[in-house]
């Protein structure tokens, strides 16, 4: 296939295509059931269309590599406030990160629970659905209610409804200062409940996490706050544990989910804080886990995971109300699996439905989040 | 603004309809009778009015379940109101529909602050969500000024905003949970207390979409510790750029207020007269908000005001107490009201880029004296959202149709500059027409096959949002097929 450059190059590519597409901008994400047929490569689509730090927005095509964009904002003392993760060393994938891929896939990282996932600071998409018409919606501004928010369905569809070219952004002030408040040796209970208090507090944690037993509790802000809301915090947590402090925790070992590297097979399962415990109570022998989000997200990985298991841990989570998503496998295992978590009936009746009108040939990544 | 001719079919049929649903509601809950039904004639874009066939207040979600079946198979066109508190007349009713109003589903459901949520029934007023918790020091953070009215179904429907999004987020960032039903009866949950879609994200697609895709009956909403304090500054200039470069300004040093609110001369003084906050009288006010403890308020504030002298502010003043702070929002949040009492006025709410609002004002201004009727500027100054206010006399013939001009202008003007036709208010009746204007027809496409995928028969609130030329033969099919 020729380099894509263009929007209208996309455009013509969908058209063109006789059979399946597998859409790709770094290729660093290999998740979702595999999906056979032609490379459909935006990564040609590079580059900051438009950036005005003082409007806290940036415009970027499709394939920018996410680094690139960091940078532009790093000059400005800005960034992306969600914190994409990157699955490369998760995955063991090579390639750059792309911001079309970040938003099509929703990936979020710690501060999620407090700014917002990256679906919250897509403000605009341009794609070229199935047929291959060139579709925009939303803006570049931080307030639009104008029809429908396709940008959030966009977000998070894994090129299933169409192959994003050019997405806007909100972005934030970077931060002055970063603690990190450590409480060592907790079980997965414990853990939740300091986080539970930490979340509920108004000392605006912006990430909450059970490490390697530990609980982390990150605050970041002007140096004079972090400084009085870490001694607060500690203040409210006297009971959860001794305290100490670290300025220079690697929250990008959370992000990334760094401690599951070694498994053959991960989950990333989003529950409802309270049953976090109860989901890594529940994984299969032998596994380790970890969680973000409060509890609200686990991370657990496994060496011996089969259908079976993997089908016991999806219908756990859908007992407790919640969806898990198998993010790293053998190929063979997710062929044979559901990877995204099975929809209720009515639910996965609109989103099939959904698929057939934005997609009528069903080539864009046919069967990748959902068969 | 032109609505849909009623069709004679469905009004000939009313008696069967008002049986039909009363089979399924209880006596009083189904409103025939025409002096009764005129309650329900508008919302509070109130230069259009049109009372329903028939009004339905259910009470719960099964209720709410029978009457959409019903209408669905007898293709009777459904308006859902949430408290009728809508600025582009998203709850205006066509003379053959029956309007769902959810007024009598107001429950807090289930509270949780240990995973920071709570569960609520739609019908209950955006203020009383925040006042179910604030004794626990929780709220719900999207604040639209009307919140001690409207109601979470209308915020949904709408995705409304308000003053404090800035820091906070508008209602589709803080909603993680809905009952949707859908026209033909079919209940579906959507998301929970648990963070984002396992599929897609259905949750941000509902949201926003001005209650055409299904009525939500449930949701579950984020709920926030609040911050130890907050306090207001006020600041004046001579004139909209001056401020407008300070809000630039205060953006870039790193500081995220949780509001920045603008007002111009005309809005100052009808909301001084009307709050007596003691606003400076100058060309351009600045609300600044800063929260968090007493030492961080003051370390922000110092560094704003910093800001602020740097662009040789008129009149700089902090909140001196609690009292005089509620006294400052209390102007600002009656801003609709105050201009209200001194002459009939149109809402716009377009977002513009932030580095075009000296621009767009200064064509404002223009375009006011070419049309010859007074503007007023109030807005959410961090964000963009614009909130012109257009004065014209009711009573004048003809001047209701220029007011509407003008703000057409306006409208466009804001896409032209790289914004939109609405921030937070929705597209309604009011924006329907300018759409074109946003959005091509591949666009206006993609956007009208999902209520197509929800809606079939479009008979979910049918003459909203899209231009009635553009939805004419979706609609048309609708009617057609009975």
């Amino acid at each position: 296939m020729t380099t894509l450059k263009t929007e209208s190059d996309v455009a013509e590519a969908v058209l063109a295509a006789k059979g399946p597409l597998a859409v790709r901008g770094g290729g660093t994400r290999s998740v979702g059931r595999p999906v056979v047929g032609d490379v459909l490569d935006v990564s040609g689509l590079s580059g900051v269309t438009l950036y005005e730090p003082g409007a806290l927005t940036i415009v970027a095509q499709a394939g920018t590599p996410v680094t690139e964009i960091e940078m532009t904002l790093a000059k400005e003392n800005q960034r992306l406030a969600f914190e994409p993760y990157d699955l490369k060393g998760l995955l063991g994938t090579k390639g750059k990160s792309t911001i079309g891929g970040v938003i099509a896939t929703n990936a979020s990282g710690p501060r999620r629970i407090q700014a917002g996932a990256a679906r919250d600071f897509a403000l605009g998409v341009r794609f070229v659905d199935g047929a291959g018409n060139i579709i925009k919606n939303g803006g570049r501004v931080m307030k639009n209610v104008t029809g429908y928010d396709l940008v959030k369905l966009m977000a998070g569809s894994w090129g299933t409804l169409g192959v994003l070219t050019e997405v806007s952004l909100k972005v934030l002030p970077a931060v002055e200062a970063t603690t990190t408040l450590v409480i060592t040796d907790r079980d997965p209970g414990q853990a939740v409940a300091a986080m539970s208090a930490a979340l509920g507090s108004p000392f605006e944690v912006s990430g909450a996490a059970w490490i390697d037993g530990a609980v982390w509790l990150r605050l970041e802000g002007f140096a004079s706050s972090v400084d009085y809301r870490a001694k607060a915090l500690g203040d409210l947590l006297i009971r959860h544990g001794d305290i100490t402090h670290d300025d220079g925790a690697d929250w990008g070992r959370v992000r990334d989910g760094a401690p599951m590297t070694a498994s053959s097979t991960v989950w990333r399962i989003s529950v409802k804080p309270s049953d976090g415990p109860a989901v890594i109570a529940a994984l299969p022998e032998g596994s380790q886990a970890m969680m973000d989000w409060g509890g609200g997200l686990v991370w657990a990985g496994c060496d011996t995971a089969d259908a079976a298991t993997h089908a016991a841990v999806q219908s756990r989570v859908a007992a407790l109300g919640g969806h898990a998503t198998l993010i790293k496998a053998p190929e063979a295992l997710r062929a044979a699996v559901p990877v995204f978590q099975p929809e209720a009936a009515g639910v996965a009746a609109l989103s099939a439905a959904l698929r057939a009108r934005f997609d009528p040939r069903g080539i864009l990544n046919p069967g990748l989040m959902a068969a | 603004m032109e609505m849909p001719v009623p069709d004679p079919a469905i009004l000939a049929r009313k008696a069967r309809v008002v049986e039909r649903l009363r089979e399924v509601l209880p006596r009083d809950a189904v409103i025939d009778d025409p002096m009764e039904t005129r309650a329900y004639e508008c919302d509070a874009l109130t230069a259009y009015r049109c009372p329903p066939m028939v009004a339905v207040l259910p009470s719960t979600t099964a209720e709410v379940s029978d009457v959409l079946r019903i209408c669905h198979e007898i293709g009777v066109p459904v308006v859902p109101r949430g408290s009728g508190t809508s600025l582009a007349g998203g709850a205006l009713p066509t003379a053959d529909c029956v309007i769902l109003g959810v007024a009598r589903m107001n429950e807090v459901l289930e509270t949780d602050y240990d995973n920071r949520c709570v569960r609520v029934q739609t019908g209950r007023t955006n203020l009383s969500v925040t006042g179910a918790v604030e004794s626990d020091g929780f709220f719900y953070a999207p604040d639209p000024s009307s919140q001690l009215a409207c109601a979470i179904a209308g915020n949904i429907a709408m995705n409304s905003g308000g003053a404090h999004c800035l820091k906070y987020g508008v209602t589709t960032n803080n909603l993680m949970g809905v009952t949707l039903v859908q026209m033909d009866g079919t209940v579906v949950e959507i998301g929970g207390a648990h963070l984002d879609s396992g599929g897609l994200d259905l949750l941000g697609l509902i949201c926003g979409s001005e209650g055409q895709l299904g009525v939500v009956t449930e949701a579950t909403l984020r709920i926030l510790h609040k911050p130890e304090g907050a306090r207001p500054v006020l600041m004046g200039f001579d004139s909209a750029e001056i401020a407008g470069a300070c809000v630039g300004d205060i953006i870039k040093a790193g500081v995220l207020p949780v509001a920045i609110e603008f007002m111009d001369r005309m809005l100052i003084e009808v909301c001084e007269d009307f709050a007596k906050a003691d606003y400076p009288l100058c060309e351009a006010l600045l609300i600044v908000e800063v929260e968090g403890s007493e030492a961080e308020i003051n370390d922000q504030l110092a560094l704003i005001t910093e800001i602020a002298k740097r662009h040789n502010p008129v009149a700089l003043r902090e909140s001196a107490s609690a009292e005089e702070s509620a006294r400052i929002w209390a102007g600002r949040k009656a801003a609709f009201s105050a201009i209200g009492r001194v002459s009939d006025y149109m809402c716009l709410d377009g977002t513009i880029p932030v580095s075009e609002l000296p621009y767009v004002l200064r064509r404002i201004g223009e375009m006011s004296k070419e049309y010859g009727l007074p503007v007023g500027n109030v807005f959410h100054a961090g964000d963009g959202n614009m909130h012109p206010l257009i004065c014209y006399d009711a009573n004048k013939p003809g001047d209701l149709e220029i007011c509407e001009e003008f703000g057409a202008e306006v409208l466009k003007l804001c896409v032209e500059v790289g914004g939109c036709l609405t921030g937070e208010h929705g597209v309604g009746i009011e924006k329907r027409d300018l759409m074109t204007h946003q959005y091509a027809p591949n666009d206006l496409e993609a956007q009208m096959v999902i209520k197509d995928v929800f809606d079939a028969k479009w008979l979910l609130n049918p003459a909203k949002v899209f231009p009635l030329a553009v939805s004419e033969a979706r609609r048309g099919t609708a009617i057609a097929a009975e």
